[in-house]
């Protein structure tokens, strides 16, 4: 399946994008890093870019920071359309957290932001590395060597880094890779701090909680985009809505029960005594089956909905890749 | 094309933070000076009074002109392949520092040191001779063009060991292979000091008006070749 037919984000209806990608392909000589992707963020979305190891994250990321040129397509990113002349006044408008750190580690932290604050000009370069620290809680450790943090507080260190500019966009590559559940959950933390303060998040990752936690859409890449939605979006495209039942004991005449009951498109038998029926609306589908099952005289054990996490989706997509590619 | 002041002085401001905590880029730094001042203020110190006329002949103040060749090419080795290797290179591209910008803050870090290290050893060996030495000896070896000369060519042979310590630096990816090609790379510079020093070459004020003026040119042109070998793409990720 491959879906590039996105609906606007709301961000972008009636004004530009913060990001707009148009068949934007990268090669390195035969190996293939992306194919033709498409796409637009708009401004104040959290935009999460899933796929496997090798998908190509990485070097989106690196051809819409300016880093390497993309072999065809064009883009525009902040509203600057992406080519070597414009690198410098791009560069300008977005900050990018790469997967690793790469802090100067004997540098302390203070130094660290002070060097990259004078990097990007900012005014008033003390209040701005001041204003980062205190926005990734580090203020405690500002005067700390780079190289004594662990690997959580790094990812920190880097964060504020990122945030000294006050980026129009800001490009978290991998952010949690490798940290503890603990470190993870403060750095989703910061991230839903700067999604309340409108900024334009793009997220790889390829932690699947993660992006369905943090993203108002999400788009997955296997060198091609495969799909781009809300995760809701994606679960209902991708996977029919289900009810399961589980009576005590197997129904005589199921299709008698399940026939007819409004919103219940068909069933199948998934068990001895569990049925799944696919429904057009869950909320309406659930009670009536339940007078049905009452009035059949079964005794219910459970009706639910299944739940189909972003991680169905993904899997179900990179498993059909895998499948394509061995056939 | 403009160059922002600020974004050099950040450079050259961080690059002269790490120097100081880094060990062993002080000790590389430490140990061509000590080497080249040693060994010829052991000689003007034994030297009797009756072979100051032979010493007179050489220009042992030349010889010194090894350490600006030398100390710069280890530390400008260092300044693309270092960050590379360290993985800091990446953060830094994605700022809106031009190339030049970044190539001139490590060349001006790389530079400041040199100088001042060269010059101080410099300093330390004319002391050592006036105080120490017989004061036929000093008088011979210490000669005012030889002191000019000093003072003139140490800025000139570090920017042009610098350019070739940098432009090996980014075309490898380990400050170590780096640093010994750099090396390698600075030895005719150091060969030709020490042959004039020796008087293997003859010092004339020809010679050193024409080696000057080749060391001007090849400062320019080591800054354009190297400008442009500074490739984003493939310091990033290691291909074309």
């Amino acid at each position: 399946m491959t879906d590039q037919d996105e609906a606007p984000s709301p961000a972008t209806i009636g004004g530009d994008p913060a990001l707009s990608v148009d068949h934007l392909s990268k090669r390195f000589g035969d190996r293939i890093a992306f194919d033709d992707v498409s796409f637009h963020v708009g401004h104040g979305e959290v935009f999460g870019f899933l796929g496997p190891n090798g998908a190509g994250k990485t070097s989106i990321v690196r051809t819409l920071g300016t880093l390497i040129a993309p072999t065809s397509g064009s883009a525009t990113v902040a509203g600057i359309p992406l080519t070597p002349r414009n690198g410098v006044e791009i560069r300008r408008r977005i900050s990018v957290m790469p997967e690793s750190p790469g802090l100067y580690l004997r540098l302390s932290v203070v130094e660290n932001l002070e060097c990259f604050a004078d990097l990007y000009g900012v005014p008033n370069p003390r209040d701005r590395v001041d204003g980062a620290l205190r926005a990734v809680n580090l203020a405690d450790r500002a005067q700390d060597a780079c190289g004594t943090l662990s690997k959580g507080l790094r990812q920190r260190v880097a964060l504020a880094r990122a945030l000294l500019s006050d980026p129009v966009v800001l490009f978290l590559d991998e952010p949690t890779a490798g940290l503890d559940p603990v470190a993870a959950r403060e750095v989703h933390e910061l991230i839903d701090g700067l999604r309340q303060r409108g900024v334009t998040i793009f997220l790889t990752t390829h932690r699947l909680e993660e992006a369905e936690r943090l993203c108002d859409r999400v788009a997955i890449l296997n060198t091609t985009l495969r799909t781009i939605g809300r995760p809701d979006e994606l679960r209902d495209r991708l996977f029919e809505r289900t009810l399961t039942v589980r009576t005590r004991v197997a129904l005589p005449e199921p299709g008698a029960v399940f026939g007819g009951v409004p919103a219940v498109d068909r069933w199948r038998q998934d068990g001895p005594t569990t049925y799944v029926l696919a429904v057009s609306d869950s909320a309406i589908a659930a009670p009536a089956v339940t007078r049905a099952l009452v009035a059949a005289g079964a005794d219910v054990l459970a009706i639910g909905e299944s739940h189909h996490s972003l991680e169905d989706v993904y899997l179900e997509l990179i498993d059909e890749d895998t499948e394509a590619s061995r056939r | 094309m403009s160059l922002s002041g600020r974004r050099v002085r950040a450079i050259v401001r961080k690059e002269l933070r790490d120097y100081r905590r880094n060990r062993s880029l002080v000790v590389t730094m430490a140990i061509f000076p000590l080497i080249f001042l040693i060994q010829p203020l052991i000689v003007v110190l034994r030297t009797p009074e009756s072979s100051s006329a032979t010493l007179g002949q050489m220009h042992l103040l030349l010889y010194m002109l090894a350490i600006p060749v030398l100390v710069p090419a280890a530390v400008a080795a260092s300044a693309v392949a270092g960050e590379r290797q360290q993985g800091s290179l990446e953060p830094v591209l994605t700022t809106p520092m031009r190339r030049e910008e970044f190539l001139l803050g490590k060349a001006l870090a790389a530079l400041i040191p040199s100088i001042a290290i060269a010059y101080a050893v410099f300093a330390v060996f004319i002391a050592g001779a006036v105080l120490f030495a017989e004061p036929a000896v000093a008088s011979a070896i210490l000669k005012g063009p030889d002191i000019l000369a000093q003072l003139l060519f140490t800025p000139l042979l570090a920017c042009l060991s610098i350019w070739i310590g940098i432009g090996i630096s980014t075309r490898s990816s380990d400050v170590r292979v780096a640093q010994q090609l750099s090396l390698l790379g600075c030895l005719p510079a150091v060969a030709l000091t020490s042959l004039i020093a020796f008087d293997v070459i003859h010092a004339t004020l020809g010679l050193a008006l024409g080696l000057g003026a080749v060391l001007v040119l090849a400062d320019a042109i080591g800054w354009r070749m190297v400008s442009p070998m500074f490739d984003r793409e493939r310091l990033i990720t290691g291909t074309r």
